[in-house]
């Protein structure tokens, strides 16, 4: 094992030369900006009454047809014009990190590349200034392009029907765990139990309780996984049934899959799948050759349309047959004339759990995941899955040999390990990840999953280099060595090199402060 | 393959690194009936200038609203959106962030969370408002289960003037959450009487302004009963630009204000992404579902922002939290913040009062199209036609002259023969007098 000091050094950047930034980093400025972090006063203090970034004629002259309801006072907005509001965006833009600028190796989100070509056709007329409601006969190729979306689910997940229009991961949750209630349901068999493991997203336990579910706890085996007899022993006549994550969260497969998917079935239950990591084993392998019944994919993940800084997302849903009929509305069927949007629940739409959202679905998603897979390809998914598992390996044994995995072995596309590494040196999970920050990196996924103590979940992606990972595996390696030479001071610091330093969170909970309120007193004691 | 930066080289001296002969023993764990030889059944790897011609082709069997005369509304409306505003968006650490777990490296984002939940809670007249829900439709449903939590109720009532597809989402949440819905029909061009409805197992009357027919309505005294009955007033807004002029849902007494951003910062998208917008009493707030940012501190005192309550939320509370959503619409709020910024205040009146213009001018043209009746007294944007004969055909008809006339009522409620004669058009400052002109004579055309 090397120092930290040499682990530092090792990271130098040959090309630049820069060494380590040790200096120069406490020295003030009169304006508080730093360089090319400049500091940004919030829209609302940089009022120009009546002022206006866009140029709008008056209305001509017209008689009122608002009955009186006309606003009494001023909506208190503020005016700037368009180079301010440029300027204060972009300054607020360099004030993040994103996978565009680096490693964002949070573990369970994917964060990969997002491709620009999918960003253009996103934007295309034909798609972005097309309105839900026009006459079929206008939005034959927007109906084409879902069709072919769903097409390439399909054939990817081997099961026969996908639910297009959630919104994200969670709304794709309640979609699967609606149909099958209501499969329940119209079979006469009212169950109560939803069968949740403890390494599950917190998504899954919210959704089987937004289903009016009660939720039973399965916990892990020594190996990470579900812990079988704990499963069958769990499940009975009142199980509805179970969500499981595979790869789970633990970034492990479910070596045992085909059995508790048997023992789920042989107890009258459905087996419900968190889908959130299908990057792992997209193109390698599908989810109904494990016998799932029911599968939500986050096109945000897999399929790289960008998260945004917190959405939009979109959650389509496969479905197996006994479930396709409950899909929620609307679908599209082909017809001798062509493909039709099925909107209302009559006909052969009657078991329908109903409309999950307002319109279509994700169209603007839809565009850019489909692009997504054309460019890969059968060939390139499959190619994905295998460099996003080759990477988390690569970092796994770059790494283990001195941060403590939490489950020995290979892994699929993310890697977990826990804090005994940390274990007396003073320093925290947390810690550990703020001083990351001050590496040029993205903290990988804190505290989760649960089922071990202090985790750390890192998922690099397919998109990262050997040389990205190499630099990470040393600045982990390097940040391990100097929290075991007892250096804990310069971690409880960190991060010093952000916009911000560490940020009080408890005290955000305890005073809440949700908005900007006209009060000069308050805005000032603040600053 | 372009997206992927490991090279054939790279990859042999990762597996030896690993120590696994090939990438086959690391998918070992994958029961052997479950694993697939060969490819799955589908194109392989394309060119971006392939892809590009494959995905345009479809692109170009749609007709866009910006090529012909458009007057479709019902949710969506179709409004300029300044060119800075997608620039914006699309710089890269905006576009490619995540969710704000680790505030330092997301204060961008962050602020602008806090602008924008700024500037919902101003547009609503409300004291607090969210970092955004997925849509209106869902923000709606949620509207509904966060007044169950806060009065301990069960019943909604549902106005007929709520948009339709804003009702179902209703029922299918509520079909697996419990509760009651009171689902009143609707009832264009006349009003209802839900103050008679309310009762001491009412949680919330749910109303919409301008309500999906257009008409807009005073709900001050509906706030007065629901408040005396302990229900809580829950309004809906589709078009949030009417707020530009109309009286806020918080001057009319509103306890939650549900919207649909989109309108602003946002395009049609046939339908998605779009935001929706979440704003409630301050009082309220710990029922609350979806993001909220807050102001806070760093380490030397400075001012910064944090995600915060997150006590509601799945993430901690799981099975208890207030909502399962964890991913919501970040950047089109994103793109509602921006625009609104460039419209402010001055910008925000002018741009409702043009929408209002627009919609009076093309209404009192149609209303001369013999055997055309307008059905409403007060709107905005948008108003309800009773045509002499079933909407939808006119619509069609009007579509094979390169006219999108507006929404047949019918798309909406198929089962409703007494409103298939209805059509409910918008006009929004795209609209020309051109654009007029060619409905103006293509519907007279239509119906001689």
């Amino acid at each position: 094992m090397t120092g930290w000091r040499q682990a530092l050094s090792a990271t130098r950047d040959q090309t630049t030369g820069a060494p380590p930034a040790e200096t120069g980093s406490d020295m003030a400025t009169m304006t508080g900006n730093r360089g090319l972090q400049i500091e940004e006063k919030l829209l609302f203090e940089q009022d120009s009454p009546g002022h206006c970034g866009v140029d709008l004629p008056e209305a001509l002259q017209f008689r009122s047809r608002l009955g009186g309801l006309e606003r009494d006072a001023p909506i208190g907005l503020p005016g700037l014009s368009e180079p301010q509001i440029v300027r204060h965006f972009t300054r607020l833009s360099q004030k993040n990190y994103a996978i565009d600028s680096g490693l964002y190796p949070l573990g369970s989100c994917t964060m990969k590349h997002n491709p620009r070509l999918n960003e253009k056709l996103a934007r295309l007329p034909g798609f972005a200034d097309l309105h839900p409601l026009q006459p079929a006969t206008t939005v034959a190729g927007a109906l084409e392009l879902i069709d072919t979306l769903a097409h390439w689910l399909k054939l990817l997940t081997g099961m026969p029907a996908v639910a297009l229009s959630p919104a994200a991961g969670a709304h794709g949750e309640l979609c699967g765990m609606m149909t099958i209630r209501a499969a329940l349901t119209a079979s006469g068999d009212a169950r109560r139990r939803i069968l949740v493991p403890e390494s599950a997203h917190g998504t899954n336990p919210a959704t089987a309780a937004a289903c009016g579910y009660a939720i039973d706890s399965i916990p892990a085996n020594p190996r990470g996984r579900v812990d079988l007899a704990a499963l069958k022993a769990a499940l009975g006549g009142d199980v509805a049934a179970l969500m499981l994550t595979n790869p789970n969260t633990c970034g492990l497969f479910e070596d045992e899959i085909l059995e508790i998917a048997a023992a789920v079935h042989a107890a009258g239950a459905y087996f419900y799948c968190d889908g959130a990591n299908f990057n792992a084993i997209v193109g390698r392998v599908r989810p109904a050759d494990l016998g799932i019944d029911a599968l939500h994919l986050n096109l945000h993940k897999t399929f790289s349309t960008p998260h945004g800084g917190g959405g939009p997302g979109s959650g389509p849903v496969a479905l197996a047959a006994t479930l396709a009929p409950y899909a929620p509305l609307p679908w599209i069927v082909h017809a001798a004339d062509g493909l039709v949007l099925v909107e209302h629940a009559d006909g052969p739409a009657h078991h329908t759990i109903g409309r999950l959202k307002g319109f279509h679905g994700q169209m603007g998603m839809f565009v850019r995941a489909l692009a997504y897979m054309m460019s890969h390809g059968a060939d390139g998914l499959k190619q994905v899955a295998e460099d996003a598992v080759l990477n988390a390996n690569y970092l796994r044994v770059r790494v283990e040999p001195v941060l403590s995995l939490a489950y020995p072995g290979t892994c699929m596309h993310e890697v977990l390990f826990d804090d005994r590494f940390l274990k007396d040196t003073g320093v925290t999970t947390l810690d550990f990840a703020k001083a990351l920050i001050d590496e040029g990196f993205h903290p990988m996924t804190m505290y989760f999953p649960l089922v071990v103590h202090g985790a750390l979940l890192i998922e690099p992606t397919e998109t990262e280099s050997k040389a990205a990972l190499d630099q990470f595996a040393d600045v982990l390696l390097g940040l391990a060595a100097r929290a075991r030479a007892g250096d804990a001071a310069s971690f409880h610091a960190a991060p010093r090199l952000t916009p911000r330093r560490r940020l009080d969170e408890t005290n955000a909970a305890r005073k809440p402060v949700l908005r900007w309120r006209p009060d000069p007193v308050r805005t000032e004691a603040a600053e | 393959m372009r997206y992927l930066p490991l090279t054939r080289h790279d990859r042999a001296d990762m597996l030896a690194a690993i120590g696994v002969p090939s990438i086959d023993a690391l998918f070992a764990d994958v029961p052997a009936p479950a694993r697939r030889e060969g490819l799955v059944d589908l194109p392989r790897a394309r060119g971006e200038l392939e892809v590009d011609r494959a995905i345009a082709a479809m692109a170009a069997k749609n007709v866009a609203a910006g090529s012909v005369p458009f007057f479709l509304g019902g949710g969506v409306y179709r409004h300029h959106v300044p060119a800075a505003v997608d620039h914006l968006i699309q710089r890269g650490e905006f576009l490619t962030s995540y969710t704000p777990y680790q505030p330092e490296l997301a204060q961008g984002t962050l602020q602008a969370l806090f602008e924008f939940q700024t500037q919902v809670a101003l547009l609503t007249g409300m004291e607090v408002a969210n970092a955004s829900l997925y849509d209106g439709a869902t923000a709606c449903a949620e509207a509904v289960a966060m007044a169950r939590r806060v009065t301990r109720r069960g019943t909604a009532i549902l106005s007929g003037g709520l948009h339709p597809h804003y009702r179902e989402v209703c029922e299918t949440y509520g079909r697996f959450a419990g509760g009651g819905l009171a689902l009143q029909p609707p009832n264009p061009g006349s009003g209802e009487d839900l103050a008679r409805l309310v009762d001491q197992g009412t949680a919330c009357v749910v109303v919409q302004n301008p309500d999906f027919f257009g008409e807009v309505r005073d709900y001050a005294a509906l706030a007065q009963a629901c408040h005396a009955a302990g229900a809580l007033l829950v309004v809906i807004v589709t078009e949030i630009v009417s707020l530009g002029m109309v009286r806020s849902p918080g001057e009319m007494g509103a306890d939650i204000v549900a919207a649909e951003g989109q309108s602003i910062g946002n395009a049609l998208n046939f339908g998605g992404p779009h935001v929706g917008l979440f704003a409630s009493r301050d009082g309220l707030v710990r029922q609350m579902p979806g993001r909220l940012v807050g102001q806070t501190a760093d380490a030397e005192g400075r001012r910064g922002w944090v995600l915060t309550l997150s006590t509601r939320e799945q993430h901690i509370r799981r099975e208890k939290a207030t909502s399962n959503i964890c991913t919501n619409a970040g950047l089109c709020a994103l793109a509602f913040t921006i625009h609104l910024s460039l419209l402010g205040e001055a910008g925000l009146v002018r741009l409702a009062r043009l929408n209002h213009a627009a919609a009076v001018g093309l209404a009192e043209r149609l209303a001369t199209v013999p055997r055309v009746d307008l059905l409403n007294r007060n709107f905005f944007n948008e108003f309800t036609l009773r045509l002499p004969v079933p909407a939808a055909a006119v619509v069609d008809r009007l579509a094979e002259r390169g006219i999108l006339a507006g929404i047949p009522v019918s798309r909406l409620y198929p089962e409703r023969e007494d409103l298939a004669d209805l059509l409910l058009v918008a006009a929004t400052e795209t609209v020309t007098a051109d654009d007029v002109d060619r409905l103006e004579q293509g519907l007279g055309e239509v119906l001689r």
